[in-house]
């Protein structure tokens, strides 16, 4: 596939693709420049790229002001660094224990991992609600938190990771002293930190742009996460005010996108797990 | 320091003759909490919520009764569900075809020649991992009827606007627009990871065994090995775009009367805004039984292609 | 650690540390026996190879002396004292794996640094920063760092101290692994095949090296090797082991010189024994049309085997000594040495004889050829491979000594 294309080929390949890519791109577009235009400018009946008047700074300051949206993206990153450190506290010594030691049940705690690959998020909301509820924790971070500190797909996939791990590697770490808690943060750790970032960015991802849990589990505003955060600052004031709504839009995909393009192969490479997870 | 006695690591060899022992404190250490935790947040749950779905339980209630199939059969019975797992299947099958025929399109021309071979493959990316609720509040703002973008560029070549989302046999469609804009690149990526192992040595033989065209090349290579990552391809988009809900919950509501209704949509009102929660466990049964079903497929494709070791 | 009478054995070393005794150790996978009671009493600062085919047991039998796996039966004791509830850092023994097992993600420093860490420095104080607040720990990191750098000057790796093991060729790799073994101070080295991975060059070099090390650290090396040039070259003693069971355990030129088990016989030597099918007859043993005169004290029929090895069987006719004839199918020219391969009558296999080029330099493939076995020479083992003592070798003894 490597073979370059002949002329022909070559243009109509960029046509074809750069109109894709119009589009792929338009909503981004269209929201960046939405957010640069005062609100008479977006209600009028032609759409200019460029702003005839630049109303930037009101637009952003209307969205950090009129809602703490500030608040919401540091509730997002409270959020999804909590759940990421603990499935790798909880992911990393239950994936070396089933990757490298043996014990009775660990035929049926993999299987058991297996089998819960399969459970979608959303078929575990109402029992995990119910028993927030039952312990008083609703609205609060843990219940935004704890029922993803179990990640069964970070277990099986820093599992597959340790396998290639070499057993002799272990055997001289225990001869050196090492306990097997040492084992996992020491050697293993260290030796799986590219599965680790892809697995981090598979959990950032998922976690700073979900809105079906966070949506059910807290109503309180001072925890809203940026997605809960926009859908609500929609649907109270700025239901048609535009001009802050898309800067709100365009603050909360910002680190993501950032990540992105600091780190694209990262990125696709951990977001491309969702496939093997969902 | 050399009396220290240990209670010896599971080490691999185990402990001999007598097989492995019942409670082992080491692996019961590391793995424990993993344990505990899936059985309280996943496997738990999974059997909480089918014999919830057997029970007339309303959140808050001071009691509950078993009342077998009833919420089931109410379900089956009601309009709303009907109209919901009609448009489920019907979000699915449009979404599913398209966004796979449109990410394996992208994918082979993106990978043809090496020019702008990065900056294609980010863009196409790029929706995959914006926050999608944002993005769903712009798409609904280009989508409006009056000052909306789409509508503006569409007069523009003398086609006349429409009303995207307030028309009840055009919302669920424009919803599955969205939703194969936000699949494309997710596709794409998973069909270049399958071209790139594709050894480039079968094309050359190919070349050599006479089929010169682009086209014949595809036929006789690209596509008999990318097969199976179609397959793969196609369950996971079926799993995925059977979770919709972001895009109806922001921005439809799922109306204009239930014509986006969708089933996780029902669930979320029937169990989160009136608490019915047993009815809305058997709605989530009806979920699950779909996406395990799918879910089955993939495990049976991904042992075929030995992504399990 | 008190003396123990065992110790007494070793006069020599008395004073020094690592002795190792095994009893009666036993081992099964599932219904695969392993170690079939292995008994080896190691003096200390011995040097012991443990040889023998692949699959053997010996990998086995150095993880359970280490500690990494569980004995079904048997006790280990070094010094004296039991180690088989003890953890394997607690063994105070160092190991060297085939694979290294450097830890990759650690520069060659912190690599031979860890044992030292692991022991000195408790668990808070490996924190970092831990360092700033601890007089001790920085005492301790002080002390280890030295270590280090003794250890690297020791095997020449100072210059690679601060490289990643992945920057590190495989002889370099091997240095390493000996320096964070030796770091410590262990009483007992064990080393798995530790030169199996390097080119046959290397493998020769670090042969030496290993062995001048073992002379200037005088403590006690257990080592394992398929490779009987290794175990021939460096050891004390070697461990033949079979299926799971020491055949024989003597110097190397005994192993050589004086096969207790025909399996010993055959695996050691190269190129291999030659071997005879034969039978008790009148005093003597017939074979492949020879009558040896060979005194076994057996009842006339039974079978027996006898064995010689090439570079005792001759052609030279000046020698006296039986002679089996055959024809010459194949000749090997080594330079130095020059093989000759005699086909014979009595055996399926043909005679191997080294010879001077000089004696044998004419004949030529196809020819008649008269391969003498000078029966001092000549090894006589029972149907099972046992070694039968010959009645008249005491009067060779006698003779010879
Ligand atoms: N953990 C284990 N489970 C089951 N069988 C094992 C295990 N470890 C070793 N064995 C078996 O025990 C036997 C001896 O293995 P061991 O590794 O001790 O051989 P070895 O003499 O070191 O061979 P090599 O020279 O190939 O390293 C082999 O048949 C091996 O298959
Ligand atoms: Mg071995």
């Amino acid at each position: 596939m490597n073979q370059e294309l002949g002329p022909i080929a070559s243009i109509l390949r960029h046509v074809v693709l750069l109109f894709g890519a119009l589009i792929m791109l338009s909503p981004f577009i269209v929201m960046i420049v939405t957010s640069l235009k005062p609100q008479s400018e977006i209600l009028s009946a032609d759409f200019t790229l460029w702003p005839k008047t630049w109303y930037a700074v009101e637009n952003y300051r209307a969205a950090l002001t009129s809602t703490p949206l500030l608040l919401y993206m540091l509730n997002g990153v409270i959020v999804t660094v909590a759940i990421f450190v603990l499935q790798v506290l909880v992911a990393l010594p239950a994936a070396y224990a089933l990757a490298k030691l043996r014990f009775r049940f660990r035929g049926l705690m993999f299987g058991a991992v297996l089998l819960c690959l399969l459970i979608p998020m959303h078929a575990t909301a109402i029992p995990v609600y119910v028993l927030l509820f039952k312990l008083g924790l609703l609205n609060t971070y843990a219940s935004l938190i704890l029922p993803f500190a179990i990640s069964v797909f970070g277990i099986f996939l820093m599992r597959q990771f340790f396998l290639t791990v070499p057993d002799d590697i272990i055997d001289a770490a225990r001869i050196d002293g090492m306990s097997e808690f040492g084992i996992v943060w020491r050697v293993m750790l260290p030796t799986a930190v590219p599965a680790v970032i892809a697995f981090g960015i598979f959990s950032v991802v998922a976690h700073w742009n979900d809105y079906f849990w966070p949506l059910i589990a807290v109503g309180d505003r001072n925890l809203f996460t940026p997605p809960l955060g926009i859908a609500y600052f929609k649907l109270d004031e700025a239901g048609t005010n535009y001009g802050p709504l898309m800067a709100a839009a365009t603050i909360a995909i910002t680190p993501l996108v950032i990540g992105f393009l600091l780190a694209q192969r990262r990125f696709i490479e951990g977001i491309t797990f969702t496939g093997m997870k969902s | 320091m050399a009396d220290q006695a240990y209670s010896r690591p599971a080490v691999r060899g185990g402990a001999g003759r007598g097989g492995l022992r019942w409670f082992d404190p080491v692996a019961a250490a590391l793995a424990g909490p993993a344990l505990i935790l899936m059985l309280i947040f996943l496997i738990g749950p999974m059997v909480v919520v089918i014999l919830l779905s057997l029970t007339d339980y309303q959140l808050g209630a001071a009691s509950l009764s078993f009342v077998g199939l009833h919420n089931y059969a109410e379900m089956f019975g009601d309009r709303t569900f009907q109209k919901s797992l009609a448009n489920t299947l019907i979000y699915v099958g449009v979404v599913v075809p398209c966004s796979v025929l449109l990410g394996l399109g992208a994918a082979l021309l993106i990978e043809a020649d090496r020019r702008m071979r990065g900056f294609y493959r980010a863009v196409y990316f790029l929706p995959v991992m914006a926050t999608l609720i944002a993005m769903a509040i712009v798409w609904e703002f280009m989508l409006h009827p009056q000052f909306g973008v789409v509508n503006l560029t569409l007069e523009a070549i003398g086609i006349p606007g429409q009303s995207w989302l307030q028309n009840p046999s055009l919302v669920l469609f424009t919803l599955c627009g969205i939703g194969i804009w936000q699949s494309i690149g997710f596709n794409m990526v998973l069909f270049m990871a399958g071209l790139t192992a594709i050894p480039s040595d079968l094309y050359e033989a190919a070349s050599v065994d006479g089929a010169n065209r682009a086209l014949d090349r595809f036929r006789l290579v690209t596509w008999p090995m990318l097969g199976p990552v179609t397959l793969f391809v196609i369950v996971i988009t079926s799993i995925r775009s059977f979770q919709v809900f972001d895009t109806v919950q922001v921005i439809t509501k799922g109306g204009p009367n239930k014509a986006s209704e969708v089933l996780l949509h029902t669930m979320y009102t029937e169990g989160f805004s009136f608490f019915r929660t047993g009815y809305a466990a058997a709605l989530t049964v009806i979920f699950l039984l779909f996406v395990l079903a799918l879910s089955a497929l993939k495990v049976f494709v991904l042992d075929k292609r030995t992504h399990y070791a | 650690m008190s003396e123990t009478d065992q110790q007494s054995s070793c006069a020599g070393h008395a004073s020094r540390r690592g002795a190792v005794e095994i009893r009666g150790l036993t081992k099964s996978f599932g219904a695969v026996s392993v170690l079939k009671g292995v008994d080896l009493r190691i003096a200390p600062g011995e040097f012991v190879t443990i040889l023998g085919p692949s699959g053997c047991g010996k990998s086995t039998l150095m993880r359970i002396v280490a500690g990494l796996e569980r004995q079904d039966g048997g006790e280990i004791l070094i010094d004296g004292g039991s180690v088989d509830e003890m953890r394997p850092s607690a063994r105070d023994i160092a190991m060297v794996f085939q694979s290294y097992a450097l830890y990759p993600h650690l520069t060659v420093r912190e690599n031979i640094a860890v044992p030292l860490r692991m022991r000195e420095l408790s668990a808070v104080q490996r924190l970092p920063g831990a360092r700033l607040l601890s007089a001790s720990a920085r005492r301790a990191v002080r002390e280890a760092d030295r270590a280090v750098r003794d250890v690297a000057a020791l095997l020449k790796i100072e210059p690679l101290l601060d490289r990643k093991p992945g920057q590190l060729s495989g002889g370099q790799k091997q240095r390493v692994a000996l320096g964070r073994a030796m770091v410590r101070k262990p009483r007992v080295f064990l080393m798995d095949e530790p030169l199996s991975n390097l080119d046959a060059e290397l493998r020769v070099h670090m042969r030496a090296e290993i062995a001048q090390l073992h002379r200037s650290l005088g403590v006690t090396f257990i080592y394992v090797t398929h490779d009987q040039a290794e175990a021939m070259t460096m050891s004390d003693r070697v461990v033949v082991m079979m299926n799971g069971m020491p055949l024989q355990i003597a110097p190397p030129e005994e192993i050589y010189d004086d096969p207790a088990d025909l399996a010993v016989a055959r695996f050691v030597g190269s190129p291999r024994i030659n071997v005879l099918d034969g039978r008790v007859q009148g005093g003597g043993i017939a074979a492949a049309g020879v009558v040896l005169p060979l005194a076994t004290g057996l009842a006339d029929g039974t079978s027996v085997q006898v064995a010689i090895r090439p570079n005792r069987a001759t052609l030279d006719p000046a020698v006296a000594a039986p002679r089996v004839s055959g024809r010459l199918v194949h000749r090997e020219n080594l330079g130095s040495d020059l093989f000759l391969y005699v086909a014979t009558e009595g055996s399926a296999e043909p005679l191997i004889v080294r010879q001077d080029p000089g004696i044998a330099g004419r004949l030529a493939v196809g020819e008649a050829a008269e391969v003498g076995l000078p029966v001092e020479h000549v090894y006589v083992f029972d149907a099972e491979g046992r070694r039968i003592a010959l009645l008249a070798s005491d009067a060779r003894r006698r003779a010879h000594g």
